[in-house]
C-alpha cells in the first residue's frame, strides 16, 4: 500500500468533508476517522461514499458495508488498494 | 376555547377526496408501484405518483383554466376548491387564515423558472390571491413534521382568538431534486417499505395535496365532531439528519400533547427507515404507550414529505369516525427494539381519539392529540 | 416575555442592541462569516460544513448566548424554544446542491436544502429542546411572527425563546435579526 495513497486520502477527506483548521499532518493513518477521532458523523460517512465513486469509481450501494472500511485512513486506503478499477 | 377539525380533502394517488382515499385504503390498494420515469431517476423506483392527465382533467373541471399554474400550484388550488365544496367557512373573510405547509414547493423548476416563482411565499401568495384571502397567508416549513406543525400552529392562533377558522393547505410533489437527494442518503427502499418491519430497508416517497378546515365553531345539535385538543413540537438536539437514539424530542412532543390525557389509537411516521421507526418505538415505550395501537400508513401513500402529517392525520380521523383500526400495509415481522402494538391487519376498534406523531430532519418531532367530541 | 438580548448581523456587520460589536465592511460573506466565527472563540469544526444560511443563524444565536450563563439560566432546555422566519428557505443551498445533481448527489448538501436545518443546528449547539418552528414571509413581518410566539408562550412551556429573521437568499444577501426572548 503506497504512502502516497493515504497522504492524497487526507488531502481529499479535508476538502470533500470542509475540515478546515485541520491540516493532513493532524490525521493519524491508523486513528478513527468517527466517533471522538475526527468528530466525523453519518452524513460524512455518506460523503465519503461519494468520494470513493467519483475519485476511485467504487461504488457502494449498502452503507453499512462501507463501515469497515472507513474505520480509518489506513484501512480505507487498504479497501481502495482492494477494490479499485 | 376548543379547536375542530371541520373538514378535509386528499388529492393523492388514490384518489381525489378523503371518501375515495379511504375506501381505497380499506380495500388494501396502495398508490405505490414501479416508476421507469428518467427524468425522476436513473433507475427504477417505488413511488405514489399522482397521474398527470388526471390531475389536468380535474384541474380543468373543478377549478378552471390551468394555464399559468405550475403542477405544484396546481395541486394545491384543487385541494383547497375541493375542500370549500364541504365547507360552511368563507375563506375570504377577515376571521380566516390560510396555512400552507411544504418543504420544497416549486423547486423542480430550479432551473427552468426565475427564481420569484421557486420562493414558497410566492406559491402562498398566489393560493391566496386565487381565493381572494383577506389575510396574509402563513407558510411552515419545517421539514417533514410541517404538516402536523401546522395543525399545531392552526389549533394555536385560533384558540388565541387570532382568527376564528384556519385552511391548512400540506403538499409536496416529487422530482428528481427530492429523489436524488434521499438516494444520496441511501434511504430510498426498492420494494414497497415495510414500516417497524424486521426486513425494512427504507421508505418510497410519495406524492400528495392535502387540505383542512380548523374551526373554533361547533356544530349544533348532536353530531360528533373532531377536537384538535393540543399539540406539541421539540427538538432532539441530536443530529440535523439522524433521528435521537432515545427518541429525547419525540417523547416530549408525546408527553406534551397528551399532557396526561388517554388516547386509544397512535398514527406514526413510521417511513420504514431503520433508525426513524426504532426511534418512534423508543418514544413511545418512553411515553409508557407499549399496548396502545399503532401504524403507519407509508405503505399505502410513501413518504409525502411535508403533506404527510396532515394526510395522515386525516386518514386516522376517518378511521377514527368509522372505529376502525387501519393495518400497517407492509408490516408482518416485529422489527423494532421496543414492544409496542403495531396493528397489522385492518379492523373494527372503538377508538375517541389519537395521536398524530412525525419527524424530521433538523431533529424536529411533533405530536398533535385529536378527538371524539359531541 | 421581555427581550434579553437583540443580534442583527447584516452588511459585514454585527450589532448587538444597535451597538456594532464586528464589522469587515465591504467583506464578502465568506470571508466575513469565517472572520466572526474565529473572532468567537469557539472550536466547533461543524460551523465549516454549513450551509449559508445555517452559518448565518448558527453566528446570530452564538452571539445571543455568548455573555449568559446558559447552564443556569436554561434550567429546562426543553422549555427553550427557537422560532424563526426566513424569506428565501434554502433557495441558496437548494442551488449549490443542484450543481452536484448532475453528476454524484452530495448528501452533505442535499441536507441543507431544509429552510429547517438552522433551527436545528442552534437547537444541537445550545442543547435546545424546545419547540422548532420556521416560517417563510414575503417580507420580515415581525408581527406575523410575535402573534405565534405569544400563543406559544401563553400555553405555559416555553420559559425562553430565540425569535426573529435569518435570510440567506439566492442573490447572496442575508438579513439576521434575532431576539432571545425570556421571563
Amino acid at each position: 500500500m503506497s504512502i502516497d495513497l493515504r497522504e492524497k486520502l487526507k488531502g481529499e477527506l479535508i476538502e470533500q468533508l470542509n475540515l478546515e483548521d485541520i491540516s493532513p499532518a493532524d490525521i493519524d493513518s491508523s486513528a478513527a476517522l468517527f466517533g471522538d477521532g475526527l468528530g466525523l458523523d453519518s452524513i460524512d460517512a455518506l460523503e465519503i461514499i461519494v468520494l470513493l465513486e467519483k475519485e476511485y469509481g467504487i461504488k457502494i450501494s449498502d452503507p453499512s458495508a462501507g463501515k469497515e472500511a472507513m474505520a480509518s485512513i489506513d484501512s480505507l486506503a487498504a479497501f481502495i488498494e482492494k477494490n479499485r478499477k | 376555547m376548543s379547536v375542530y377539525i371541520e373538514s378535509g380533502n386528499i388529492i393523492s394517488p388514490l384518489g381525489f377526496s378523503t371518501e375515495e382515499n379511504y375506501a381505497n385504503i380499506l380495500s388494501g390498494r396502495s398508490g405505490l408501484r414501479l416508476h421507469t420515469d428518467s427524468r425522476l431517476s436513473d433507475v427504477p423506483l417505488q413511488l405514489a405518483l399522482i397521474d398527470d392527465a388526471l390531475l389536468e382533467s380535474t384541474f380543468a373541471a373543478v377549478v378552471g383554466d390551468g394555464s399559468g399554474f405550475t403542477r405544484f400550484e396546481k395541486f394545491c388550488l384543487l385541494t383547497v376548491t375541493c375542500l370549500l365544496k364541504n365547507s360552511s367557512i368563507d375563506i375570504s373573510s377577515p376571521d380566516t387564515v390560510i396555512i400552507l405547509s411544504t418543504t420544497k414547493g416549486n423547486i423542480e423548476l430550479l432551473e427552468s423558472y426565475d427564481s420569484r416563482r421557486l420562493h414558497l411565499w410566492h406559491s402562498a401568495a398566489l393560493i391566496a390571491k386565487h381565493f381572494s384571502a383577506y389575510n396574509k397567508p402563513l407558510i411552515i416549513s419545517n421539514a417533514c413534521v410541517s404538516g402536523v406543525a401546522a395543525l399545531v400552529v392552526a389549533r394555536r392562533l385560533i384558540e388565541s382568538g387570532k382568527y376564528n377558522n384556519a385552511v391548512v393547505v400540506g403538499a409536496d410533489i416529487i422530482s428528481r431534486f427530492i429523489v436524488s437527494g434521499f438516494q444520496s442518503f441511501m434511504s430510498l427502499s426498492p420494494e414497497p417499505c415495510k414500516p417497524f418491519d424486521a426486513k425494512r430497508v427504507g421508505l418510497n416517497l410519495g406524492e400528495a395535496a392535502v387540505s383542512a378546515v380548523l374551526t373554533r365553531t361547533k356544530l349544533g345539535g348532536a353530531e360528533q365532531q373532531i377536537e384538535v385538543v393540543r399539540g406539541a413540537m421539540h427538538n432532539d438536539a441530536n443530529h440535523i439528519s439522524g433521528p435521537s437514539r432515545t427518541g429525547e424530542g419525540l417523547f416530549h412532543a408525546i408527553k406534551d400533547a397528551l399532557a396526561g390525557d388517554k388516547v386509544d389509537f397512535i398514527s406514526a411516521h413510521g417511513t420504514a427507515t431503520a433508525y426513524n421507526d426504532n426511534m418512534e418505538a423508543v418514544a413511545i415505550s418512553r411515553a409508557g404507550l407499549n399496548k396502545v395501537p399503532v401504524n403507519s400508513v407509508k405503505g399505502f401513500f410513501g413518504h409525502t414529505l411535508g403533506a404527510a402529517g396532515l394526510l395522515e392525520a386525516i386518514i386516522a380521523l376517518e378511521a377514527m369516525k368509522d372505529n376502525r383500526l387501519i393495518g400497517t400495509r407492509g408490516y408482518s415481522e416485529h422489527g423494532v427494539s421496543e414492544a409496542i402494538n403495531v396493528i397489522k391487519d385492518t379492523g373494527r376498534h372503538e377508538v375517541n381519539s389519537l395521536l398524530k406523531l412525525a419527524s424530521g430532519f433538523g431533529g424536529s418531532n411533533a405530536a398533535v392529540l385529536l378527538r371524539k367530541t359531541r | 416575555m421581555k427581550t434579553i438580548k437583540h443580534i442583527r448581523i447584516e452588511q459585514s456587520s454585527v450589532f448587538a442592541d444597535g451597538d456594532e460589536l464586528f464589522s469587515l465592511a465591504g467583506e464578502e460573506y465568506a470571508v466575513f462569516a469565517r472572520a466572526v466565527y474565529k473572532s468567537l472563540e469557539i472550536d466547533y469544526p461543524k460551523f465549516y460544513k454549513m450551509s449559508n444560511m445555517c452559518k448565518l443563524g448558527f453566528l446570530a444565536s452564538e452571539y445571543l448566548l455568548k455573555d449568559m450563563n446558559i447552564k443556569e439560566k436554561f434550567v429546562d432546555r426543553s422549555r427553550v424554544a427557537i422560532v424563526l422566519a426566513c424569506k428565501a428557505s434554502s433557495l441558496q443551498a437548494d442551488i449549490e446542491y443542484s450543481k452536484t445533481m448532475g453528476e454524484i448527489p452530495s448528501p452533505a448538501l442535499f441536507v441543507y436544502t431544509l429552510a429547517n436545518i438552522v433551527t436545528g443546528e442552534i437547537a444541537i449547539r445550545h442543547g435546545i429542546k424546545g419547540e422548532e418552528l420556521m416560517l417563510v414571509q414575503q417580507e420580515y413581518d415581525k408581527e406575523q411572527l410575535s402573534d405565534y410566539v405569544s400563543t406559544l408562550i401563553d400555553e405555559g412551556n416555553t420559559d425562553f425563546c430565540i425569535t426573529g429573521m435569518v435570510d440567506y437568499d439566492e442573490n447572496h444577501r442575508y438579513f439576521a435579526d434575532v431576539c432571545l426572548l425570556g421571563r
